[in-house]
């Protein structure tokens, strides 16, 4: 931390414009990952449809493809986008320490405090750079489901030639029931994010204009 | 489903704006018909093809062709990264008869009673293409062929539709019958040709899995008609619908010929 800049008078600093409180990469990658989502859970419900592990389908018209091999064909082309664009943005959300920066520390006494804080109305948004314990822990939650759905996917892919990778997730119908798990826990996120977006409309235009 | 275009709007020659509310109406009425069209799944439907679109440049909007289009070449795409993916040697998991789905379940495109009777007497398995002894086999030829050479697994079929069975199937590795009729194993395709109509293709490094079995039994019975009779092409290696049942002809070419369902849009390589 250089003093310099923490003891120089706000007169005095350069009027240059702030960085923006999303950078470009992770905005483009955000909507990217919104378009790869959106068709990769409505093609994925028809392929569910074709059969079901539980008692229930979901709507056709909720669904992506038109047929079981229309669904598929979506879902294995949306697989690359999905897969390329997650890899830029945990690459160079690494890289450049946003990261680090922005989900954590992360406690769960934390979590906990926020959650409660937020249930009352009590919890401030005023800076958008900041975030709270509760998105740092959302956030982390849809990285992470995003990783599990990706590895049980190869798993259903590749059954074969990545085996220890089935056989990690207790067999081809222990992947498909792994990878039905982390898309529900992906669609819940999608769900509580979206309300949480209309409620706090200016973060859409953060995440939009990066302002 | 495609985006009409209106194009009796505005012509070349058409009159500078004179009569702006009859323009305007004009307007109204195609605005209004396209608006009350169809339903919120056409709506959908266009809404996420756009997005497609979008995502796949160098195709135009107006057309859903060239969105099927351009997601039948990435398909071909995935054959291509699978084949690299492929290795000869990791074997599909076997299991314990203990773990054999009773019973295995019947799967076609058509129902169990319409599956083909072949008659012993008048089978003959017929050979072209890119093979040195092309001479048609009687069936008690291939068992003859098959019995000293006998293979056996237990291994999971795997369904594109996502459900799967254990089996045990029994016959002869496709390898060996391979080169025991002299195909050109550096030739790209081995093509099924089956009596119920059904035909497929598959890529020479998986018929020459050590696990790829020209099946003549299941579960140490003559094969019986649901499951293929007289002989299927068991491949463990991949779903269930790049297996063919009741094999009339087997060709080996350079040239890509699809498959029943290949041809409707299933993934071509189809493998695990």
């Amino acid at each position: 931390m250089s003093t310099l800049t923490k003891t120089a008078p706000p007169a005095t600093q350069p009027p240059a414009r702030r960085a923006p409180v999303q950078p470009v990469w992770l905005r483009v990658t955000h909507w990217l990952n919104v378009l790869a989502v959106v068709v990769m859970v409505m093609s994925g419900w028809r392929i569910y449809n074709a059969s079901p592990i539980f008692a229930f389908r979901f709507p056709n018209e909720m669904t992506l493809g038109g047929w079981l091999g229309g669904a598929l064909l979506w879902h294995f082309a949306a697989m690359w986008l999905l897969a390329a664009n997650g890899l830029i943005y945990l690459l160079t959300n690494l890289a450049s320490g946003r990261f680090v920066r922005r989900f954590f520390p992360l406690t769960l006494r934390g979590v906990v405090s926020d959650l409660f804080a937020a249930a009352r109305g009590r919890l401030a948004h005023d800076d958008p750079r900041h975030y709270n314990q509760v998105q740092r822990a959302a956030y982390l939650f849809a990285v992470l489901d995003l990783v599990l759905l990706i590895a049980s996917g190869l798993a259903i892919w590749k059954p074969v030639q990545l085996g220890w990778l089935c056989t990690l997730f207790g067999g081809f119908q222990g992947a498909r029931l792994v990878h039905f798990i982390a898309m529900a826990g992906l669609v819940g996120f999608v769900a509580i994010h979206v309300v949480m977006v209309a409620l706090v409309p200016r973060t859409l235009r953060t995440m939009l204009t990066g302002r | 489903m495609s985006l009409e275009r209106k194009s009796n709007i505005v012509t070349p020659d058409a009159p500078l704006v004179r009569d702006g509310d009859a323009i305007l109406h004009e307007a109204r009425v195609l605005m209004t018909r396209r608006v009350a069209e169809p339903s919120r799944r056409a709506f959908l439907t266009r809404t996420l093809s756009l997005g497609g679109v979008a995502l796949l440049s160098g195709c135009s909007l107006d057309d859903n062709a060239s969105v099927e289009s351009a997601l039948n070449k990435i398909s071909r795409w995935n054959d291509r990264v699978q084949a690299a993916l492929f290795r000869r040697n990791v074997l599909a998991p076997t299991f314990p008869a203990s773990a054999i789905t009773r019973p295995f379940p019947f799967n076609a495109f058509y129902s169990i009673d319409e599956a083909p009777v072949v008659e012993e007497a008048d089978y003959r398995l017929e050979l072209s293409g890119l093979i040195a002894d092309k001479a048609p086999w009687r069936l008690d030829a291939l068992r003859e062929f098959a019995a000293p050479r006998a293979a056996e697994q237990i291994t999971r079929h795997v369904c594109v539709e996502g459900w799967s069975a254990i089996g045990r199937w029994g016959g002869v590795t496709f390898a060996d019958f391979l080169r025991r009729i002299g195909a050109d194993t550096t030739a790209r395709y081995v093509g099924f040709k089956c009596a119920d109509d059904y035909y497929t293709s598959i890529d020479m490094p998986t018929a020459l899995h050590p696990q790829t079995l020209l099946a003549l039994t299941y579960d140490g019975q003559t094969l019986p008609r649901e499951y293929g009779f007289p002989m299927k092409l068991r491949i463990p290696t991949k779903l269930g619908y790049k297996n063919p049942k009741h094999i009339q002809a087997i060709y080996v070419t350079n040239t890509y010929s699809g498959g029943y369902w290949e041809d409707q849009g299933y993934n071509w390589f189809g493998g695990s």
